[in-house]
């Protein structure tokens, strides 16, 4: 296949969804399935980029959650289980705590516990983390409906602020070595804060005016009765969707609240985002095309979802006393996860920096 | 092409218009350069060209200003961008996306064309400026001439008639420099694009330019330059040195100095004593690393007492490395330096500051408070220094700055001359400074190789780092050449000035080696 870099989009909905399959089981062996699936995928098609460097970060914090969580439920243990794995003393705590132990005996369900929920967890992070590494974040942004432009061009223009603000506390920091250094306290923080934001404030300033004269916010034909007709179609939208969200999480809501007006915030507001669209007169360079082998990406995601969550619940959630079982749906599951790795078309290995 | 006409321009709540009474006509396909002193309005005036001036900076602009035939009055810069580019003072703080590519593309999306001229204009325009190999680059990695070329770009790939550039060149190596410069150039005759830009080193622009506009105390003149300069309130040294020697019609390029000069006889330049070369700041085999990059590479410096020295080389060779380094606030890896036998590394900050004074490239950096006078009663006490100490030295360097002024509405030379005495307070026996002379103007310059002299007489040992040649000429007494974080050559500035075709004044390359600056033919002569 050619090289190209696959659009952002199709690695994150592929990773959500692997996500997903990891969140609805806490089958260990399902688990350290779907990770090293999402680390294979990682490994074929990651580029050199700055963003791609990031993936032993996952890692070790997943890691760290894993042990974080099998600690807690040592020290503040207290499943009872009959098997015990190592006799703690138990520190007596006051009677306002009464229902936390303290140490005490080491259960086989506490380690067990821990352990699958941590993985959980941390098969969650890593998959956030794969997409994190395979698609280029500054891409994704580039790839938002037009309605969303403006404010895509905010957090693009706020990322890059974040190194100019770091280099220039620096600057100042070594800049008030070279005069007394007698102030303390708050005197000495407005020495780096004053500069610094006076340099932060010219900054802006002149970006604003750099992007004033090359035609930002340019606007479009639309009317004053379109523009009101939009927002009023987005604001409709938005209210849909938060009766709908209540709807859904609060059980004893009517049903009638529940889906059918998550349908009919999400419709209100694609037509609002299509109509604020139309009258953008943007267009957009080399944006990522949209092919077969993203298709495919994000079915895979998808799938995988679809087949751990409809799995047998024994397989998904075993109990904490037996060895769990894997079945063929949820094997099928993984091996349907690993299919970008080789689908895809590898990605354009070259120095971006 | 471009037409003003009476236009006056007041800032908000300011008692006097910054421009008044303006009447410019500027043709299709000429190159205009800008000049005028520090403040007096060139900036202003370049924006009133895309209507940055008054729609984002605010004010009250009377009179007209017509491009192409639309109204900057009627239209806002946005409007306007399709037809003037404009590219603003520091390229970097103006780049929007982070992406060689993308920020050549950025224009172009706003005007919404379509996908496959984008393309097109973003590979010829690659082409044009010469920066088809940095186009998956990003922005930040690049070097400061990269950088301007970039901004170039980014507003050429809008398919302006105008473009106006507000200071190009005025952060560049002399190399670099020359680049954008070129570039332009061919914008001018390949594409037929008018320029306008505001340049302090003319000596730069001069040979190109069609037109030049001078502005002073906010009205404007106009006209070819050959005329204009004659009694311009701010020239380059060769016009100088043409004035001087009543050469008629004035050079604008050395080569035309060249033929003038021919046959010329000037008096043997006038001997001065060499200043003592007792050596005050040794350092040796100073070496600064940034993680595995190597900025300074076991480089030596004496800077005796009442000499001069400067540091030269390009953008990134590690001059400014090399002064935090032997200031004593800054990364040393290895070597040492000696001042009155104490290392500065070693001593406590106070002790350091009172060996090597360093005044920064942003000197504003060091100014935190909302006056002058507090600013100075500060330094005074952090010094040490008897009360009124700084003040003194305000006052030698920049007479006249008012006592309830904020420094941030100092012009950029008294704002240097406060960073200056403030540094000076703790009465250092060296004094460093880093790129002394960005955005000063001729007089402001002369008027700093005058303070820099006198600190010199008084015994100061002065090193400073820059790449302004036309200043090393006037205040130098040795100069030390680095590229890489090495030290290619080192020497009397005379000689190394005259030996290096990058570095040599416009003075030397007319009148030969012997010459440096028009004072010192003046003096000749006189």
């Amino acid at each position: 296949m050619t090289p190209r870099d696959l659009h952002p989009a199709a690695w994150w909905m592929w990773a959500l969804g692997l996500a997903a399959a990891a969140s609805s089981t806490t089958n260990p062996f399902l688990l350290v399935l779907i990770i090293l699936a999402a680390c294979l995928v990682v490994i074929a098609r990651r580029t050199e980029a700055l963003w791609a460097l990031s993936f032993r970060l996952y890692l070790y914090l997943a890691a760290l959650v894993v042990l974080i969580r099998v600690l807690f439920r040592v020290v503040f243990g207290g499943v009872p289980d009959t098997v015990v794995l190592v006799q703690l003393p138990q520190i007596p705590l006051p009677d306002v705590v009464a229902g936390v132990q303290l140490l005490g005996p080491v259960t086989r369900a506490d380690v067990l516990g821990g352990l699958y929920d941590g993985l959980r967890l941390a098969a969650i992070i890593l998959c956030v983390g794969a997409a994190n590494t395979l698609a280029n974040p500054k891409r994704l942004l580039k790839s938002l409906p037009p309605a969303l432009y403006e404010a895509g061009t905010a957090v693009i223009v706020s990322l890059s602020l974040f190194p100019q603000l770091a280099e220039s506390v620096g600057r100042v920091r070594r800049a008030r070595h070279l005069r007394g250094d007698a102030a303390r306290g708050v005197g000495r923080l407005r020495r780096i804060v004053v500069p610094v934001m006076e340099d932060a404030l010219d900054r802006s300033l002149y970006l604003a005016a750099g992007m004033d004269a090359r035609g930002y916010g340019r606007t479009g034909t639309a009317t004053v009765k379109e523009r009101r007709l939009t927002g009023l179609f987005l604001l409709a939208g938005l209210i849909g969707l938060c009766v709908g969200v209540y709807g859904l999480l609060d059980a004893t809501a009517p049903r009638a609240l529940a889906w059918p007006f998550v349908g009919l915030g999400v419709l209100l507001a694609v037509i609002g985002f299509v109509s604020a669209g139309r009258r953008v007169q943007r267009t957009r360079y080399r944006p990522d095309p949209w092919r077969l082998a993203e298709l495919v990406t994000v079915a895979c995601g998808v799938a995988a979802a679809a087949l751990v969550m409809t799995a047998d619940v024994g397989v998904t959630y075993p109990s904490l006393d037996v060895l769990p079982q894997v079945s063929v749906p949820v094997l099928v599951a993984v091996m349907i996860g690993v299919v970008p790795a080789f689908v895809t078309p590898p990605p354009v290995l070259e120095a971006t920096r | 092409m471009i037409e003003l006409t009476g236009v006056t321009f007041t800032h908000d709540g300011a008692p006097a218009p910054v421009l008044r009474d303006v009447n410019v006509r500027i043709d299709e396909g000429e190159l205009v350069l800008v000049a005028g002193r520090t403040g007096s309005g060139k900036s202003t005036l370049l924006g009133t060209l895309n209507g940055l001036t008054p729609h984002f900076t605010g004010g009250t602009m009377s009179g007209q200003v017509v491009v192409d035939g639309r109204s900057v009055r009627d239209h806002t810069p946005r409007e306007l961008a399709d037809l003037v580019g404009y590219v603003g003072q520091d390229p970097l703080a103006g780049f929007v996306t982070d992406v060689v590519e993308d920020e050549l593309a950025y224009g172009m999306e706003q005007l919404g064309i379509d996908p496959q001229t984008m393309r097109r204009r973003v590979e010829e325009t690659l082409d044009l400026l010469g920066i088809a190999d940095l186009r998956r680059r990003a922005l930040r990695t690049l070097s400061g001439g990269q950088q301007q070329r970039v901004a170039v770009g980014s507003v050429l790939t809008m398919h302006p008639r105008v473009l106006v550039l507000d200071e190009p060149t005025s952060a560049l190596d002399p190399t670099a420099a020359e680049e954008v410069l070129s570039t332009l150039a061919r914008l001018v005759d390949d594409l037929g694009l008018t320029v306008v830009l505001a340049e302090h080193r003319m000596e730069r622009v001069i040979p190109f330019a069609d037109r030049l506009v001078v502005v002073e105390d906010g009205s404007v003149r106009s006209g070819d330059p050959r005329d204009l300069l004659r009694d311009a309130p701010v020239a380059p040294p060769l016009v100088e040195l043409g004035r001087l020697l009543a050469w008629d019609p004035l050079p604008l390029s050395v080569r035309e100095a060249r033929r003038a000069a021919r046959g010329i006889d000037l008096p043997a330049p006038t001997e001065h004593p060499e200043p003592s070369a007792v050596p005050l700041l040794t350092a040796r085999g100073i070496t600064v690393t940034y993680g595995s990059k190597v900025a300074v590479r076991e480089v030596d410096l004496d800077v005796p007492a009442g000499r001069v020295v400067t540091l030269m080389g390009r953008n990134g060779s590690g001059k400014s490395s090399l002064l935090w380094a032997i200031q004593g606030s800054g990364k040393r890896a290895s070597g040492r330096v000696d001042v009155d036998g104490v290392d500065p590394k070693g001593s406590s900050p106070a002790q350091a500051r009172a060996l090597v004074g360093l005044v920064p490239q942003t000197a504003a950096d060091l100014l935190y408070l909302e006056s002058v006078a507090l600013e100075c009663a500060a330094a005074d006490q952090q010094a040490d220094a008897a009360a009124g100490t700084c003040r003194d030295l305000l006052d030698r360097f920049a007479p006249g700055v008012p006592d309830d002024r904020h420094p941030r509405d100092l012009s950029e030379g008294q704002r240097l001359a406060l960073v200056l005495a403030i540094v000076l307070t703790s009465s250092p026996r060296v004094v460093a400074l880093d790129e002394p002379t960005r955005g000063l103007d001729y007089p402001g310059k002369e008027r700093l190789a005058e303070v820099l002299r006198h600190l010199a007489a008084e015994g100061h040992g002065v090193v400073l780092a820059t790449h302004d040649v036309e200043f090393v000429a006037e205040v130098a007494d040795d100069a030390v050449v680095m590229a890489e974080g090495e030290v290619v050559s080192r020497g009397a500035a005379a000689h190394v000035l005259a030996e290096s075709p990058a570095f040599a004044p416009q003075v030397t390359k007319v009148l030969g080696p012997d010459w440096l600056t028009v004072g010192s033919v003046a003096e000749a002569l006189a």
